[in-house]
């Protein structure tokens, strides 16, 4: 309790009885309006519990009397997005890539939904930005197995690689170490050629003309006499400084032993046409596109 | 009992009675119309603000096709605020923050010079209340009418007169929160849509708020804002010192204040003749007599009041004058004290004020209506090609600020033979990449970047995005990195 009140000389009023650092402060009343206004935001706090949902009861709560609900709100925008989105994706169905890629909006809509639905979908293996793991391409670098055009990319994300599907892209390559058709010490040989005239490891004074003699009967059917690949069959280009199951010379003996054939699901069962094709444009841009 | 301590035991049950309650009855003000130099310059400065805040935003200014042709627009929906030749985009917001930091800063100077003179004539809470007085004068009377009628029972003639008033003061108010709405949007388009219902839900809500603000500020609540809602008066008291020109009562002329006739052999009298003219004339109702006060807006109708009273008792003008502490107490010895505008404090101000002038004109003057920014991809950092050579993808914005579309080519330095693409554009990669940035727009887009440094020791290096408009040659620079494996060098093995 304050002690030291005193009366004012100059306003006749008391002062609140506190002191700090010599200064008093006055014990002047509120003004009766303030105190209404006090009231009135009761009041009002009242209205709006009657209004909206408010009021805890054991198993239930007060709903309000205007039937206020925040996920109908939600709900209802969605709803209104929804239908909104609905417009653009019907557009990105029926139109062509090049219609699309014609219409800024419509791109950009595309890009959108395929971004989305590349993290969603395809992200797991291919990583983010398409920027590929051991085993699965990197997208973003643009060293197709199968093609890189819009086309391509379509047909190969809606059926997929060896996923079953009846359009689906397959291709097997011999098992030349398990099934017997190359002896192992021929495939160490064709390993070492592989891996200094195509991967680039080359040493000096090595002769790999038994590797050479090998590949040229057994590989460039499909990998191409320089190793640079061949989309149709699905067989990929060797002579390169990026490899789908990394650089070491030990996976060339693996894959030419007994092939790993990675499979990539058709998404035509769970993605429609047009979603899609927004992710074929978003793939095409990461970098590859061809 | 004599008549003075009656007079003394009855103030002091008053003051107890007061005292005992925690809340405090309104005492209603009448403020007494008043006529004088004073008066004049205030109604002059009540018309030239009222005038600016309505005219302005009907005032046309041409940008070009397609662009708002309204002088003063502050556009929420477009993000761009216009100011005549001006146009500030949501990033030159801090200019914003500068020309409020000059405001208080002005504000403060004309306070530590004059007091509260922006509390008197300019506040928006002042210049409407005066208005709203104005028309309640013209309706009901002045002071001793309006005191009469409110004292007696309703009659018609009352009623009509409510009616009326309050009619004018919601037409205003409604015409003031219209007005307000027009600086957000284009005035003629949402007038007309206000009336055939056409306008935004939010057009309608912040019209009729407003409208009822101003009636509810300059109507009702009055000389409550300035005493008990707004912060200024609390403050102002660190501005003011006793060089401050203020509205001031000449104590040591008027006092001791006496009713009558000055005649000779009469106990001595001052200056003053207890008028209460001053108190009456009063638009938050204090007496100036009491000195510098919370209550007192520095409005300075007292002085037009006085001034009246003493020409007519035949006295010097100015019993009530605009004057410092300093030189009252000077008077008050017989001595004379010089006028000092030029103190530290204002010195302080005008520096602030000046520093703040100059490096915000330095500023809006040397802007830029280019812009580039330039974001790295993070996943993947960089992207290892199939002939050993490495790609980075970046995401860059142009911002073009100005009112017509530019052409840009786009290249990078420090990074020799580097290959640029737009990602959904045309994928042949080439040493320049040519842009179109539309006016008043930013344009986004992913970039791929394609090249074989010769080494990247520490996985990554840095490198220049640079932008040129090529009609008027301007550039901009943007500093990145391009990165890769570390030890990289050149892709061989």
């Amino acid at each position: 309790m304050p002690t030291k009140i005193e009366k004012d000389a100059v306003s006749g009023r008391d002062t609140t009885g506190h002191e700090w650092d010599g200064i008093k402060e006055l014990d002047t009343p509120l003004p009766k309006w303030w105190l209404y206004t006090f009231y009135a935001c009761i009041g009002i706090a009242f209205v709006i519990f009657f209004l909206y949902p408010s009021i805890p009861y054991g198993p239930g709560y007060w709903h309000g009397v205007l039937g206020y609900s925040q996920r109908k709100m939600v709900d209802a925008e969605v709803a209104k997005l929804t239908a909104i989105r609905k417009v653009s994706l019907d557009k990105i169905g029926s139109l062509s890539f090049e219609q699309i890629k014609a219409d800024p909006q419509l791109l950009e809509v595309a890009m959108t939904d395929g971004r989305i639905t590349f993290a969603e979908n395809c992200q797991p293996c291919h990583g983010a930005g398409g920027g590929g793991h051991i085993g699965y391409p990197a997208l973003a670098a643009g060293s197709w197995l199968w093609g890189g055009t819009l086309d391509d990319i379509q047909q190969t994300v809606t059926h997929g690689i060896r996923s079953g599907d009846d359009d689906a892209r397959n291709s097997a390559m011999p098992h030349f170490g398990a099934d017997g058709l190359l002896k192992p010490a021929e495939i160490q040989q064709v390993a070492d050629f592989v891996w200094s005239n195509f991967y680039g490891h080359k040493t000096e004074g090595q002769d790999t003309s038994a590797g050479a003699k090998i590949f040229a009967e057994n590989c460039i059917a499909c990998h191409g006499e320089n190793g640079e690949g061949n989309r149709v069959v699905g067989a990929p280009r060797l002579n390169s400084h990026i490899h789908l199951y990394g650089d070491a010379r030990e996976t060339i003996v693996a894959q030419v032993t007994l092939p790993r054939q990675g499979v990539m699901p058709n998404w035509n069962h769970r993605l429609d046409p047009a979603t899609i094709k927004a992710v074929t444009l978003y793939v095409h841009a990461l970098g590859g596109g061809e | 009992m004599s008549r003075i301590s009656k007079v003394e035991s009855r103030l002091r049950t008053e003051q107890d009675a007061v005292q005992d309650h925690l809340y405090a009855n309104r005492l209603r003000i009448y403020p007494k119309s008043v006529r004088g130099k004073v008066r004049t310059i205030k109604w002059a400065i009540l018309i030239a603000c009222l005038t600016i805040y309505y005219v302005l935003p009907w005032v046309r200014w041409y940008r070009g096709p397609n662009q708002p042709g309204q002088a003063v627009l502050l556009d929420l929906s477009t993000e761009r605020f216009y100011f005549f030749g001006l146009e500030l985009w949501p990033q030159d917001i801090w200019l914003l923050a500068g020309i409020l930091i000059m405001a208080a800063v002005s504000l403060f100077l004309v306070t530590s010079l004059m007091g509260r003179v922006w509390c008197g004539y300019t506040c928006p809470q002042t210049v409407w209340t005066d208005l709203f007085m104005w028309i309640e004068r013209e309706i009901e009377g002045d002071r001793n009418e309006r005191m009469t009628r409110d004292a007696a029972p309703l009659n018609a003639d009352t009623i009509w007169k409510k009616f009326l008033k309050h009619g004018i003061w919601l037409t205003i108010a409604f015409w003031t929160g219209g007005a307000w709405i027009m600086y957000f949007v284009d005035a003629p388009t949402v007038t007309v849509d206000f009336w055939i219902g056409d306008a935004a839900t939010p057009v309608y809500v912040f019209t009729g708020l407003f409208t009822l603000t101003t009636y509810g500020l300059a109507g009702w609540a009055r000389e409550q804002v300035c005493t008990y809602m707004c912060p200024w008066p609390r403050f102002q008291a660190a501005m003011l010192d006793d060089q401050s020109f203020t509205v001031t009562y000449q104590a040591w002329r008027g006092e001791p204040r006496a009713r009558g006739k000055r005649v000779e052999g009469a106990p001595t009298a001052g200056d003053c003749v207890d008028c209460s003219l001053c108190v009456t004339v009063c638009p938050t109702g204090i007496d100036i007599r009491d000195g510098i006060q919370l209550e007192c807006i520095n409005c300075g109708l007292c002085m037009d009041a006085c001034d009246h009273v003493m020409e007519r008792t035949g006295q010097a003008k100015g019993l009530i004058t605009w004057d410092t502490l300093a030189r009252q107490a000077a008077k008050k010895l017989g001595k004379h004290e010089p006028i000092r505008f030029l103190r530290p404090r204002t010195l302080i101000y005008v520096s602030a004020l000046t520093i703040a002038v100059i490096g915000l004109t330095t500023a809006l003057l040397t802007r830029s209506t280019l812009g580039l920014s330039v974001l790295r991809d993070r996943a993947p950092l960089f992207v290892p090609l199939a002939d050993g050579s490495l790609r980075n993808g970046y995401t860059l914005k142009i911002v073009n600020k100005s009112q017509t579309n530019g052409a840009f080519d786009l290249s990078i330095s420090g990074l020799p033979d580097a290959k640029l693409a737009v990602a959904e554009g045309d994928p042949t990669p080439s040493s320049t990449v040519h842009v179109l940035g539309s006016s008043d727009e930013v344009k986004t887009f992913r970039l791929l970047v394609t090249a074989r440094p010769a080494a990247l020791t520490d996985g990554s290096q840095p490198v220049d995005f640079i932008l040129r408009d090529t009609a008027t040659g301007a550039q901009t620079v943007y500093h990145s990195v391009f990165m890769g494996p570390v030890g990289y060098s050149g892709g061989a093995h």
